[in-house]
């Protein structure tokens, strides 16, 4: 394993590129604790946005893991032209030659994208604690340490994208064309959930329908939640509402926010399986091909 | 006699196209093998089997006589095929140092194959910035990084200037002369000629003859004669010689063919007794390039 990430990061710590892009990447991870700093200040009203409770213990765990997961585009252009390069430089070819196996090479594949979501939730973590540190009302040990469900969350979310980026660069063999795949893949999910909805609404206003009317009782969500994309959202949802100021006002104005907001095993699951999905059929894939 | 690699019944085919078909041969230790074929003959598509990036359709091959798998196999062997791949933003210090990592073998070779190839000088310049002959001679050291056991090179002189393919070929025989095993594909002959002892000859994915060099196709040669006065009496003369098996005339001399063994001085002595005095007498063997004309015509 060690020589397999050793071989994978020699290809990548002399690719200008990419190192540009992990530094952004983590430079931007750490860019979480400057919303510390969002302060207004215009006369009567001040507002401070770290003083309004989004770095409480244990809300922070939700609130910095959903925020790191947006930066995770800088680290998948680096994971696909990883792959993608391979193919277009033809060192695949060169490097199965040479004596790696084609199971060695898309280990050492994903054995990278594992210590790029290993590093980015250890840095998560340690940017959360000591923003939680400096910000919390709340600083008992039982209260810091609860909910860190987010963090596995975090990381296997990390795994699952990265994963979809490595099957995607095997797939097309060119890096631009596979973040497009991976973008029209996000347009053909969005779209089938807006016609889930659309066709389950209109299946609903004709009760009389016999055939469909068993469809109604599972909702868009329970079959939305096994597509790759989905199952990766719906592991961190989003935190705003959870926010008490947030609930506060939604009381006020008759809304009610009640969402379930925690992370449940069987997503941890689904998207787990999508995680071997994708590593399991770039193998197959290399496997079948003539390169 | 140690065998390193053997093939049998291999069979790959592409959609419709049969590119390789029935192919067994054995690679011994020692000798120097060029595969030999026109364009497009399954050569190629051969070496990716052996060499674990093409998929066989049927048959098998086996390498160290099956003692360990097909990659940790590789690992003892250098390939190059075709063009040389590299990582174009690392230097060639870099690209060497990864392949030492795949292939499990020290750092401490790299400056002496870059010697070898005369390539040192620029051994921190980004691969990128090589000419096409400074890429394949890169190449040829990365094949060199863990002393193989064999050294397998396809094409290794496409697309070179002259002066590159010479310096391609004066390392070539360097190593040949330390007695590495090499297998050779190519379809320039005179290359195969100069530093091959056996040669597989393939066409359309079929083996048409697999052997030492000069076995290819069972000659005892030919002469070359000529007489400056009757040219009637000379073919009379060679026609009732048992041992000439065919006369013909090429521009202004004759080549005699032979059917059995003859010496230069048999048919000169011969001739003489029967009153023809010879202005040009030479005997040759034919060269591999008409034999494997020959041969693939023949057949």
């Amino acid at each position: 394993m060690l020589r397999l990430l050793n071989i994978e990061f020699h290809k990548l710590k002399h690719n200008r590129a990419s190192r540009v892009l992990t530094l952004i990447y983590f430079v931007l991870l750490t860019s979480i604790a400057l919303i510390a700093a969002i302060k207004f200040d215009i006369g009567p009203i001040k507002f401070h946005l770290a003083e309004q409770g989004i770095f409480n213990f244990p809300y922070i765990w939700h609130f910095n893991t959903y925020m790191a997961s947006i930066f995770k585009f800088f680290l998948l252009l680096v994971i696909v032209s990883m792959m993608a390069n391979e193919y277009s430089n033809k060192t695949l070819k060169q490097n199965l030659i040479d004596g790696l196996s084609k199971k060695e090479f898309i280990l050492s594949k994903f054995y990278t994208v594992l210590v790029f979501a290993a590093i980015s939730t250890l840095f998560v973590f340690v940017v959360s604690l000591i923003l939680g540190l400096i910000y919390s009302d709340y600083n008992e040990l039982s209260i810091i340490f609860s909910d860190l469900e987010y963090l596995l969350a975090f990381f296997i979310k990390l795994t699952a994208f990265f994963s979809f980026g490595l099957f995607m660069g095997i797939l097309v063999k060119r890096s631009a064309f596979a973040v497009g795949g991976i973008l029209v893949w996000l347009f053909v999910e969005s779209i089938f959930k807006g016609f889930l909805f659309w066709k389950f609404n209109s299946d609903n206003l004709d009760t009389n329908n016999q055939v469909n009317s068993d469809l109604s009782t599972i909702s868009v969500n329970d079959i939305m939640q096994f597509f790759p994309l989905e199952s990766m959202s719906n592991l961190i949802k989003q935190p705003f509402t959870r926010l008490n100021a947030v609930q506060s006002v939604g009381k006020q104005i008759g809304e009610n926010f009640s969402q379930d907001f925690s992370v449940h095993w069987y997503q941890i699951a689904i998207a787990s399986a999508w995680i071997f999905i994708f590593i399991y059929a770039s193998y197959a894939l290399l496997k079948k091909r003539d390169l | 006699m140690e065998t390193i690699l053997s093939l049998k019944n291999l069979d790959k085919k592409f959609g419709s196209v049969h590119a390789v078909n029935n192919l067994s041969f054995d690679i011994e230790k020692g000798n120097v093998y060029g595969i030999l074929g026109p364009n497009g003959s399954g050569k190629s598509t051969t070496l990716g089997i052996i060499l674990n990036v093409v998929n066989k359709t049927s048959g098998s091959f086996s390498w160290f006589d099956g003692s360990i798998s097909t990659h940790e196999a590789l690992k003892r062997v250098g390939a190059i095929i075709e063009r040389p791949n590299f990582y174009p933003y690392m230097t060639a210090v870099q690209n060497l140092k990864l392949i030492c990592k795949i292939k499990d073998v020290p750092y401490n070779k790299i400056d002496e194959k870059l010697k070898l190839v005369n390539l040192f000088e620029r051994k921190d310049s980004k691969f990128k910035t090589y000419s096409l002959g400074m890429k394949q001679r890169l190449a040829i050291a990365s094949a060199l990084l863990n002393d193989p056991e064999i050294l397998i090179l396809d094409e290794p002189t496409n697309g070179l200037d002259p002066q590159g393919i010479h310096e391609i070929r004066k390392i070539i025989k360097e190593i040949a002369s330390t007695g590495t095993t090499i297998l050779l594909a190519s379809h320039l002959l005179d290359e195969v000629e100069k530093v091959c002892t056996h040669v597989v000859v393939i066409r359309n994915g079929i083996k048409l003859y697999a052997g030492p060099v000069n076995g290819i196709t069972a000659t005892n040669g030919y002469f070359e004669l000529n007489v400056d006065s009757d040219a009637k009496l000379l073919v009379s003369a060679l026609e009732k010689h048992p041992s000439i098996s065919d006369i013909k005339q090429e521009d202004d001399k004759f080549i005699a063919t032979l059917e059995n063994e003859l010496s230069a001085t048999e048919i000169n002595n011969y001739l003489f007794k029967n009153g023809i005095v010879l202005s040009h007498l030479v005997k040759r063997m034919p060269s591999l390039e008409q034999q494997f004309l020959t041969l693939t015509n023949n057949n």
